[in-house]
């Protein structure tokens, strides 16, 4: 169970550092966007290269942060009926969810993947639009995400298994503020900082 | 066996995907499951071909390729940095003011600060959080009924779902194969019309109950004079002054755009519109500014302040949706010069620390993920549908059913009405949309007039007891023990789920009334997407006269009730111009694809 741990512990690292890179794959995304939008007005310039690097970029948050959301637990649930089962029931339809269902997709979607990917390398395919991006990069992301998901997935099924039968910490377990409840006290935190300031300013 | 399972094949696939979701497992890997494993029994039945999902990855990459949902993160981060930028908070405490001292005041400027919101973020969460914690302490210090306090804010949050440019509109765009531009264009006189008939409801609360939607007392004005007037005569003036302004303009706009670029066809009305508003805009804003600077006391504080609130938003609908209904940026672009103004603003403002950027960047990451995966899945779940005649399966279903295109309309929207109950708006959107819309185009149902009716419809399931999301952002913030007052130093009780969930009837009932009346008059949607192309620069002018009737003297108004008509006559009006983006923005993308 020690060695596994330790595994599951360097997948969510991996996952987790994918997941803090993709961020900033998304403010790179929005000033190429909207760049483009502005130069296209102002210039009458617009290049293909960059639309479509929006995209890749896009397409690279989505699918390398797959793994990244399950371990944040983003992916969203139907909670109506599971809120009211047991910890350790919930915990059992992951186990199972994931090893009957998000493995084997996982799996699938990386082996049909790869020799697309392979094609278009070998073959050096270019977009067919003008001035456009080799097409290669693309196509790895589908592979390559589906494995960091299926490693996440493995990921949870072990810290799911550790809980269910070595006692470990229940891992579906929050009982910290909801992220509602984060984004409130912070709005009011900052409602409260400006009324202070705002008093003073008037006072001086 | 074998033969019930290949006969009640697709039946058997709801009832599996249903008990897949209903287990709790996340609904991306749900759908993608009963895909791959209806798919996989059906190769054992022998029913589909053993390559069934070779094409998966090549699907995959055409969700990759696909410029709409791009738009998503974009408006994601506009909504939460905005949130960030205090933006919400300088506009309920000053409209608040211009409406409070009089009776349900408090909830107009809720309503309306509600609707500028939607207009520039598309974020719920925001919205209804500002709102609960600055202006409902506000609305019960002075009395007002808690219902009607929890209802107006829950009710005006979500309104950034139903007017552009909220982020169902994109997804249901994508899913009807129809352009954002069109949605966005058919969404702004229904969503329009849902902000009028929820300040008709406050008016006739103030009627019928005045106790319960008490006016501000004079010692709650903070921005009166020196000699005490409330400042409300001066911002008229402005008001109107800026109005004249902007209806000079347009008069002019085409002479001198032609002059100035040198181009020989005329200014679209939009054009004229969109700039002759941002005129007037801005000669109020440089009246204030030089009033300020010069201490000239010409303007009143109430009218410089009302004055600085109101640009920032203005200018943000102007960069989102200015520039997708001129034509200039895609919808996707338009979100991402969004994104871009609300950023430097909250950075001018000061307001833009690291941390928020990284909050802002972190939310919209994980948003796009998991709304990019439940597409995913449903791709897979597609997959083995349509292999099995799957939506021929659904349109028979509907064979039985009575009444044609309106009966088909109302069975899917009291579906949709019960799914949201229990299903998020972006399940709807990607389970059970894809399903029902080639039913629809079918039955001949104008696809977009069909989508704004599921947005609108959508829009309740944020309301519904006991899963509506803005009811648990409201609860989340609304106070759960009973607190001082810190101004008048009165007790205050605190506010129970009942009461938030009492306060939301009111607003589901007329939103189910806009539903029907969206059914009933097609063209609400559609006239806006069908009307002639010229538009003739009589139309623009009324429109603008109307504009100036209704949304310039309504912030100094002191009597709301004398404008009613007008609202609804500028609504009216709002069809010819509108009618234009549609096509500015199909020729935009022409352009753009040359």
């Amino acid at each position: 169970m020690k060695i596994l741990l330790l595994f599951s512990r360097a997948v969510d690292a991996i996952n987790g550092a994918i997941g803090k890179l993709m961020m900033w794959f998304i403010l790179a995304a929005t000033l190429i966007s909207a760049g483009n939008a502005i130069s296209r007005y102002v210039f009458s310039k617009s290049s293909n290269a960059f639309l479509e690097i929006q995209w890749y970029l896009f397409g690279a948050v989505f699918l390398l942060g797959g793994g990244y959301a399950f371990l944040r637990n983003a992916h969203v649930r139907i909670d109506v009926v599971s809120s009211r089962l047991s910890a350790r029931m919930r915990n059992w339809i992951d186990v199972i969810g994931i090893v009957v269902f998000l493995l084997p997709l996982c799996y699938m979607m990386a082996k049909m993947g790869w020799p697309v990917f392979e094609r278009a390398w070998q073959g050096g395919e270019m977009s067919s639009n003008a001035g456009g991006l080799i097409r290669w990069p693309a196509y790895l992301l589908i592979p390559v995400g589906f494995i960091l998901l299926g490693l996440q997935g493995l990921s949870e099924l072990i810290k799911r298994l550790n809980f269910l039968l070595a006692g470990g910490p229940d891992p579906l377990d929050h009982t910290g503020p909801s992220e509602t409840e984060m984004l409130a006290k912070d709005i009011a935190q900052s409602e409260k900082a400006a009324k202070v300031a705002s008093t003073g300013g008037q006072a001086s | 066996m074998i033969e019930f399972l290949t006969g009640q094949f697709v039946p058997l696939m709801f009832v599996g995907l249903f008990f897949f979701l209903i287990m709790g497992f996340p609904v991306a890997f749900s759908l993608a499951a009963t895909g791959l494993f209806f798919g996989l029994i059906g190769m054992e039945l022998g029913l589909f071909p053993p390559v069934l999902f070779n094409a998966l990855p090549l699907r995959v990459f055409g969700i990759m390729q696909n410029d709409t949902l791009l738009a998503i993160p974009f408006f994601t981060i506009m909504g939460i940095v905005l949130e960030r930028s205090r933006m919400a908070e300088d506009l309920l405490e000053t409209i608040g003011q211009v409406f409070g001292p009089i009776r349900g005041g408090l909830g107009v400027a809720v309503i309306l600060v509600g609707a500028l919101l939607a207009a520039t973020t598309g974020v719920v969460s925001a919205a209804v959080i500002s709102m609960g914690l600055i202006s409902l302490p506000i609305m019960l210090r002075y009395g007002y009924n808690r219902s009607i306090a929890t209802g107006t804010i829950t009710a005006s949050g979500t309104l950034a779902q139903a007017l552009p440019p909220s982020l169902v509109l994109i997804v249901l765009a994508d899913q009807l194969g129809r352009s954002v531009g069109d949605m966005y264009a058919g969404a702004l006189l229904p969503g329009l019309m849902l902000v009028g008939l929820y300040l008709i409801f406050i008016f006739g609360v103030a009627i019928f109950k005045p106790q319960w939607v008490p006016a501000l007392p004079p010692e709650a004005r903070i921005y009166n004079e020196p000699n005490g007037s409330s400042g409300h005569r001066s911002l008229v003036v402005l008001m109107g002054l800026s109005g004249a302004v902007g209806y000079v303009w347009s008069l002019f706009h085409n002479d001198l755009m032609k002059q100035w670029f040198g181009r020989t066809r005329d200014a679209a009305g939009d054009e004229t519109f969109i700039l002759s508003m941002m005129v007037g805009a801005l000669f109020a804003l440089a009246l204030a500014l030089t009033n300020k600077l010069f201490r000239l006391n010409l303007v009143s504080r109430l009218a410089q302040q009302v004055t600085f609130v109101l640009i920032p938003p203005l200018l943000l609908i102007f960069l989102v949706l200015g520039t997708i209904f001129l034509g200039i940026a895609t919808p996707t672009e338009g979100g991402a010069m969004g994104a871009l103004g609300a950023l430097i603003m909250a950075l001018v403002r000061g307001r833009l620390s690291f941390t928020v950027l990284k909050q802002a960047l972190e939310n919209s990451t994980k948003l796009s993920i998991f709304v990019m995966f439940i597409l995913i899945g449903s791709t897979v779940f597609a997959f083995t549908f349509n292999a099995a005649d799957g939506h021929i399966w659904v349109e028979h279903l509907f064979d039985k059913l009575p009444g044609g295109q309106i009966g088909f309309l109302v069975f899917v929207n009291i579906l949709v009405f019960a799914l949201g109950f229990f299903i998020d708006f972006f399940e709807i959107a990607f389970i059970v949309v894809p399903l029902l819309a080639p039913v629809a185009e079918k039955l001949d149902i104008n696809l977009i007039w069909f989508g704004i009716i599921i947005a609108m419809n959508l829009q309740t399931s944020f309301l519904t007891p006991p899963f509506g999301f803005a009811l648990f952002y409201l609860r989340s913030v609304a106070a759960r023990n009973d607190y001082v007052d810190e101004v008048t130093k009165k007790p205050i009780k605190r506010v129970t789920t009942e009461q938030i969930y009492k306060g939301s009837i009111a607003f589901i009932i007329i939103q189910i009334m806009m539903v029907a009346l969206l059914i009933w008059q097609p063209t609400l949607v559609t006239g806006q997407l069908e009307a002639p192309v010229e538009v003739d620069a009589d139309a623009v002018r009324d429109q603008l006269m109307n504009m100036g009737g209704s949304g310039d003297d309504g912030w100094g108004n002191d009597n709301p009730w004398g404008d009613e008509p007008a609202a609804e006559g500028d609504a009216a009006s709002e069809a010819a111009p509108a009618s234009d983006p549609a096509k500015a923005l199909d020729d935009a993308l022409r352009r753009a694809g040359d």
